[in-house]
């Protein structure tokens, strides 16, 4: 009756990875904070390749309020035990009903959508992870995957207070960990960008995930140090998938889907201002 | 099982629904899905559309400021359209433009593709500056596109009217006249949503076009009235989340209908209609999906 048809294969490979959408079971659902939840998801089938930096659509059942699903950064896939983390972080109606979701319910999900951070040519290349806030998320699963691909990997965790530092445990286990909080209750106090570590030593590779305003703070001392530099953006999204539109970003090539040629940009693309 | 098929004018469809236009992409981006019906959008010059933000989600709804960012027709038909001209399915292409002139271009450009049965003449786009909705909110504007395209567009020519309007019906009825083989409604609605902590608007245009469930009854009742004020077939669309939704727009009088916001909450939803419309027919003994058309008892 019809032909199916491949998708465009242009510049990334990424774009052939085939999306899915699946009924995933929740396994475990962790209360991190009065604010961010830990969910655990599996599946009776293997799941799908995921690579670090790509995210879910998440559809949220039973909310009067939200109709749209929720991108959600991968924060860490486990094949060893066919796991897949998500850390919500409670803002509005749709994030507060997925994180009071109940272990062995479904969760609907599309993935694995957008692209993926770039690996460095050289294994002996200085790498550091910066994240604030619920930021953190997807620089989990990429310093996992660094470390297993051989390299040395520091993480740099920013958020307001020790309450708000979330798996400092989990990323210990792939790297080494630098923490700053804005009172100071853990690690030393201030933002990121004001942390000793950077004043210390210059890195290869910089990437980072978190509120804008940190982004723009890294990608200036990135650029101050001739880092590369790639950031993780989180841009208001309807499909996901490159339909809609919606979540655009200007970059030197004009506005782009941040859903499809992202969520991961090199911040020589981006037109920022800093 | 009943039969599906569906004739809008000249162009034959195996059943009766569609994708909307702005929210299928090429359909390419939807074939790990699903197998794939129908493409939309594409104007005549290269548009950047509107900046970020472009999308506010409202109760049962979304509003959008996209602005028909698109890559313009000559990279449709050079690096799009060969990929996609032997898919299974009808292909339409929705052409807008800033002038009468782009749109005639425009579509006399399509008219040459084999595999492009049809085109959708979007006058309601309402997040474009120039053109789009403004041709679409007067008759005499709308006639006069419609009039220019019809000299060099032989095939199906389906016009996307605006609710935008204090009567849709004379609308239709001026696009009819000029030669419009069929109408499709409604695009979306002109609205707003403000974020009171930082009393800002939401969008970057300030206002958008609201789609969803939410407009569903007042696409309802403007596909009710058009389709007695026109004798072209219409092609209902606004707000269909389901089935039961596509088969009360058939009841109001829609010859056959689009999907377009559903389509981002379950990018396989268009075959899930199709299927239980199907289901519907089965249940109630009709023979012919046509058979609902208008069919509804007042």
């Amino acid at each position: 009756m019809y032909l199916s048809l491949y998708l465009i294969d242009t510049q990334y490979n990424i774009y052939s990875m085939k999306k899915f959408i699946l009924d995933l079971i929740v396994k475990k659902n962790v209360l991190l904070s009065n604010q961010y939840s830990l969910i655990i998801l599996t599946s009776s089938e293997k799941l799908p390749e995921i690579l670090p930096g790509q995210f879910a659509e998440v559809r949220v059942d039973g909310s009067n309020t939200t109709f749209l699903r929720r991108p959600i950064s991968i924060h860490y896939v486990d094949y060893e035990t066919n796991e897949l983390w998500l850390l919500i972080q409670v803002i509005g109606d749709g994030t507060k009903r997925m994180a009071e979701v109940k272990v062995g319910e479904t969760m609907n999900i599309i993935l694995p959508l957008g692209n993926t951070f770039a690996s460095p040519t050289r294994k002996d290349a200085k790498l550091m992870l910066i994240g604030g806030g619920c930021g953190v998320a997807p620089l989990l699963f990429l310093g996992a995957y660094f470390k297993r691909e051989g390299y040395e990997v520091n993480f740099l965790l920013g958020a307001r207070s020790e309450a708000d530092i979330l798996q400092k445990s989990e990323y210990e286990r792939f790297g080494n960990v630098y923490i700053t909080t804005e009172d100071g209750s853990l690690g030393e106090k201030g933002f990121v960008t004001q942390h000793s570590v950077l004043k210390g030593s210059n890195f290869d590779y910089i990437y980072t995930c978190g509120p804008t305003p940190m982004m723009k703070a890294v990608a200036s001392y990135a650029l101050k140090t001739n880092a590369v530099c790639e950031v993780s953006l989180e841009n208001t999204m309807a499909c996901g998938i490159g339909a809609c539109l919606c979540c655009v970003t200007d970059t030197v090539d004009g506005h782009v889907c941040v859903c499809t040629e992202g969520p991961v940009f090199n911040i020589t693309k981006l037109k920022w201002q800093i | 099982m009943a039969n599906l098929n569906i004739n809008i004018g000249k162009l034959q469809l195996k059943n009766p629904v569609m994708t909307a236009s702005g929210t299928f992409g090429y359909g390419t981006e939807f074939s790990d899905f699903m197998d794939l019906s129908r493409i939309g959008g594409t104007t005549i010059r290269e548009r950047q559309g509107n900046p970020y933000p472009r999308m506010a989600e409202t109760p049962s709804g979304m509003l959008n400021a996209v602005g028909l960012q698109n890559k313009g027709v000559d990279y449709f038909i050079n690096k799009i359209y060969p990929s996609i001209k032997d898919i299974d399915t009808n292909i339409i292409v929705n052409v807008s433009g800033s002038t009468v002139e782009d749109y005639v271009e425009t579509a006399e450009k399509l008219n040459s593709l084999e595999k492009i049965p049809a085109i959708e003449l979007n006058i309601s786009c309402p997040n474009v500056k120039e053109g789009g909705m403004a041709f679409g909110t007067s008759c005499p504007s709308a006639a006069q596109v419609v009039r220019e395209v019809r000299r060099v567009y032989k095939n199906e020519m389906i016009v996307k009217l605006s609710p935008n309007v204090t009567d849709i019906s004379e609308i239709a009825r001026a696009v009819e006249g000029e030669g419009a083989d069929s109408v499709s409604l409604i695009n979306t609605l002109l609205g707003m949503a403000i974020n009171a902590e930082k009393r800002k608007p939401v969008l970057s245009t300030i206002t958008g076009g609201l789609s969803g469930p939410a407009v569903k009854p007042i696409a309802l009742r403007m596909v009710w009235q058009v389709s007695n004020a026109v004798k072209i077939p219409v092609i209902g669309l606004g707000g269909i989340m389901n089935a039961t939704d596509a088969i009360e727009f058939m009841l109001a009088g829609a010859t056959a209908i689009q999907i377009g916001t559903a389509n981002f909450i379950d990018p396989t939803v268009s075959v899930k209609v199709v299927d239980g419309i199907n289901e519907y027919l089965d249940k109630h003994g009709f023979k012919h999906v046509s058979e609902l058309i208008g069919a509804l008892e007042i």
